[in-house]
């Protein structure tokens, strides 16, 4: 028998960026409010200190503030015929672990969707005709809007802490911002930040062949800031341990900084780590949640935790794989297209250019996780579907983050792996490139989704999530046209050598290389119950006291890093949950 | 000379005694603000490698990273020392993996790591199996080769050429990728000795203050490495 605790107003699954915001939203109508968190509690003092945060072998290599997979994982095939295989050591994506969550230890690149994005199946229906839609493409539109979600997308900007340049207020372009963006109400709560010589390099190259660079926003303080919260942040110093790192000073924008510290204070709001939840209950209406059961590690013991409101924050992956635990959302089935809760999984398409040079010096180790400038000349709402042959977009960036050396070290093609040309290859070689790199979009797909998987097991008996996903066409052409839209930029740069990694027809997915933490969909929102599982306010289509996080709500990804949508997306909730169902709890839609 | 160092091997012991006067001038201010200097490679007592193995270990990482030329060679690093403590901590146990069954070895190297072993447990198997192939191939065990031979063997190995079961399959990538790591990772892992390594291609180690340093373009950052404990070179 589990441990029963006493029954809250809300719980809330996982302490990361949304179960931050969330609680410390709901705090604020006095709710009675505890949110579970499975990993260990972390602070900038004293978990990230200095010098012994700065440890790539400790942190960037052997990913000392990730999750770890002994506990808690899942298996990866590319097709529906392959049997899954255990992701049994991290590679191609990083989830968190603890207290602020991959908050932690991200980059801090923050963006909204350019406009094209919310609206993308109209976009393209308006402009060529559904018949341009691959047959086994499940494009959707968002059912919000840009304009519904703009104050949210301002409201995270200002707590998190964004340095930028705005492009575009209220329709008026603004020189040096990005003239492609969505029309903004404000301007970023801080100035952009100053970039590295490669990314000054590829902003005057960009803007001789007339293209638009504009410095990368991100959530790295460029200047002292205090959030409406309390909350403050000095300037960041370019430490260059920041993507896998926590911040050692208050520069990085995440929970800790941004949050925790004002939420801690909140009599009605409390948190247990060690606390891993295993699976949301269910009254007996079916309608309903009851609360959450979770497992207490110091205790080593199940307990249920009641309340009324279950809040699902626990990062993409471990939200869906609780609701198919929990039997939230019909499971998607993609023979016959029918369920919700799993579908439309989708990832990242990024390609880059490495150019060298042999007399210039380019100090790699100075940097930050969202440093250098960026174009969207060749963004999503840019391109001509129909004359190109792919939906989808990228942006395109030049900035250093790190010189970290056992992971970071570009070498000419050719360069051996080891040995003596390996040597002399580092030493020549070590702080005398730049790289040029997109990020794009990724569309749904008919059979990358995510279920329970048939065979393996976690540690506590249950069925680990697997994924199936892989690279599509589709994709791969957009990667393409990238790939010639860089060439031209890399070459007015005049590197001594240039090289590039663009994925290519055919190439199936690598779980190994790192690529990003950006996993979406599988609780998608839509406009109907058939058509996904949770509606426009995150809340879950058949249990109207469940509301899901994250980026698993996205009908398929962006073209850019998720943390400003899912941010945004929270706010938006946090919105709904206060104004219109605190006072009459039921389906908001 | 006490820091240099020394090798079970007259061969390999002239080479470390040729880099190590070309680097005397780091290795002495580091050894300045170490307390004891430490314990010369021919002498280090390995806690987790055999005798065979650890003979493997420094004629291998040598290759991988000769001494020749400019800059430290895995040996002068200490980087087989690193790989010793390597085994003995959570990476070579895969402490932080998932390693339940059923496992599929042979599986696409996409996959990821799928042997049922640890690291240490690829190592620890896969050194005979190699050496013997040497012993077959060249006429002698891995370390008793010659240098050209010896890259030869390392080469069939990294190209897969050597006849190992599936659940050894990825010891050359797990070889290389750990004297790289020993090569550039934080001294107080035991490699990286006297931060020669950080030294050679100019990286700064754990100073990680830069803000003055973004807008001196194309200008080479002046200082020299730190360590985490706070060792200067
Ligand atoms: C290396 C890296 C770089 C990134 N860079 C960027 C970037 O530059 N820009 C960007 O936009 N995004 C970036 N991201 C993604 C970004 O970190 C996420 O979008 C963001 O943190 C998601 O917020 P979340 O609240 O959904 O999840 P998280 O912030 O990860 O929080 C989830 C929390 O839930 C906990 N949890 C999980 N399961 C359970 C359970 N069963 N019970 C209890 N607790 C649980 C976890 O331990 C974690 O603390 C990056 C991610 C990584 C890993
Ligand atoms: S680069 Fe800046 S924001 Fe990032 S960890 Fe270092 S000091 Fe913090």
């Amino acid at each position: 028998m589990a441990r029963q605790e006493k029954k809250k107003d809300v719980v809330i699954v996982g302490l990361g960026w949304t179960g931050s915001i969330i609680g410390m939203e709901l705090a604020q109508e006095g709710l009675e409010i505890v949110a579970l968190e499975r990993g260990h509690d972390q602070d900038t003092v004293p978990n990230f200190q200095y010098p012994q945060m700065i440890d790539e072998l400790k942190y960037g290599v052997r990913l000392g503030m990730m999750q770890k997979p002994r506990q808690s994982t899942l298996t990866i095939r590319r097709n529906l015929e392959e049997s899954a295989l255990p992701y049994r050591s991290l590679g191609s994506f990083l989830p968190g672990n603890g207290v602020g969550g991959a908050g932690t230890h991200w980059n801090g690149l923050n963006w909204r969707p350019m406009l094209a994005e919310y609206k993308l199946r109209s976009h393209v229906e308006q402009n060529w005709g559904a018949g341009i839609i691959p047959e086994d493409m499940q494009l959707m539109d968002y059912p919000v809007t840009y304009e519904e979600l703009e104050p949210h997308f301002a409201r995270f900007e200002r707590v998190a802490g964004i340095s930028g340049n705005a492009g575009n207020i209220n329709g008026q372009i603004i020189e040096g911002g990005n003239p492609f963006e969505a029309p903004r109400s404000s301007d970023y709560p801080m100035p952009a930040m100053p970039s590295t010589y490669d990314g000054a390099k590829f902003a005057e190259a960009a803007k001789s062949l007339g293209l638009h660079p504009f410095a990368r926003p991100g959530g790295i303080a460029s200047t002292s800031y205090v959030n409406e919260y309390g909350m403050q942040m000095g300037p960041c110093n370019h430490c260059g341990f920041c993507e896998r790192y926590g911040c050692y000073q208050y520069s990085k924008s995440s929970p800790q900084t941004a949050i925790l510290d004002a939420l801690r204070k909140k009599p009605n709001f409390s948190y247990r780590t060690g606390a891993e939840v295993l699976r949301v209950e269910m009254a007996e209406d079916g309608k309903t949640a009851t609360g959450v059961t979770y497992y207490d590690e110091a205790a080593q013991e199940e307990v249920f935790q009641p309340a009324d409101l279950v809040i699902l924050a626990a990062y993409q992956l471990h939200n869906v794989h609780l609701m198919l635990l929990s039997g939230i959302g019909q499971p998607y089935d993609p023979r016959t297209g029918q369920g919700v809760t799993g579908k439309n999984y989708a990832y990242q398409m990024n390609g880059g250019y490495t150019l060298f040079y042999e007399n210039e010096v380019f100090n790699p180790f100075i940097g930050t996780g969202a440093n250098g400038f960026s174009i969207d000349d060749y963004g999503i709402g840019q391109i001509d579907f129909g004359t190109e042959g792919f939906i989808g977009g990228s942006y395109i960036s030049s900035g250093q983050s790190n010189g970290q050396p056992i992971r970071s070290m570009p070498l000419p093609a050719g360069t051996p792996a080891w040995g003596q040309g390996w040597k002399d290859g580092i030493k020549k070689w070590y702080g005398h490139s730049m790289s040029i790199g997109s990020h794009g979009s990724h569309m749904a797909y008919r059979n990358n989704y995510l279920d329970l998987d048939p065979t393996y097991k976690d540690r506590h008996g249950r069925p680990l999530m697997r994924m199936t996903f892989n690279w599509h066409d589709n994709e791969v052409r957009m990667t393409q046209f990238m790939r010639e839209k860089i060439r031209p930029i890399a070459e007015a740069l005049k590197p001594d050598s240039m090289q590039d990694a663009f994925k290519k027809q055919g190439q199936m997915y690598d779980v190994r290389p790192y690529q990003t933490t950006h996993n979406t969909g599988g609780a998608i929102m839509s406009e109907t119950p058939d058509q996904g599982a949770v509606n426009k306010f995150s809340q879950a289509w058949d249990k109207h006291n469940v509301f899901v996080m994250g980026a698993g709500n996205f009908v398929q990804n962006t073209q850019y890093n998720p943390t400003g949508l899912v941010g945004g997306l929270a706010y938006h909730t946090a919105q709904a949950i206060r104004t219109q169902y605190l006072s009459n709890p039921r389906p908001l839609v | 000379m006490t820091d240099l160092p020394g090798l079970p091997s007259r061969r390999s012991f002239l080479k470390a005694t040729a880099a190590g006067a070309a680097l005397s001038g780091l290795a002495v201010s580091a050894k300045a603000r170490t307390a004891e200097p430490p314990v010369p490679l021919d002498q280090y007592q390995p806690e987790f490698f055999t005798p065979a193995e650890w003979t493997f270990v420094l004629a291998a990482t040598a290759r991988l990273i000769p001494s020749e030329g400019d800059g430290p060679g895995a040996l002068e690093a200490r980087v087989p020392v690193f790989i010793d403590r390597e085994m003995m901590g959570g990476y070579g146990a895969a402490a932080d993996w998932y390693m339940e069954g059923p496992h599929q070895p042979d599986a696409d190297p996409f996959r990821g790591w799928q042997t049922p072993l640890t690291p240490a447990e690829v190592y620890r198997g896969a050194i005979p199996v190699f050496d013997a192939w040497c012993q077959q191939t060249h006429g002698g065990a891995f370390a008793e080769l010659d240098a050209a031979k010896q890259d030869a063997a390392l080469t069939a190995l990294q190209k897969g050429e050597v006849a190992l079961d599936p659940t050894l399959k990825d010891f050359f990538s797990i070889l290389l990728q750990n004297t790289k790591e020993g090569y550039f990772a934080d001294p107080m892992y035991g490699g990286n000795h006297g931060m020669q390594a950080w030294t050679f291609i100019g990286f700064p180690g754990a100073r990680a203050n830069f803000k003055e340093w973004v807008p001196r373009y194309n200008v080479e950052y002046p200082l020299g490495p730190v360590s985490i404990k706070g060792e200067r070179a």
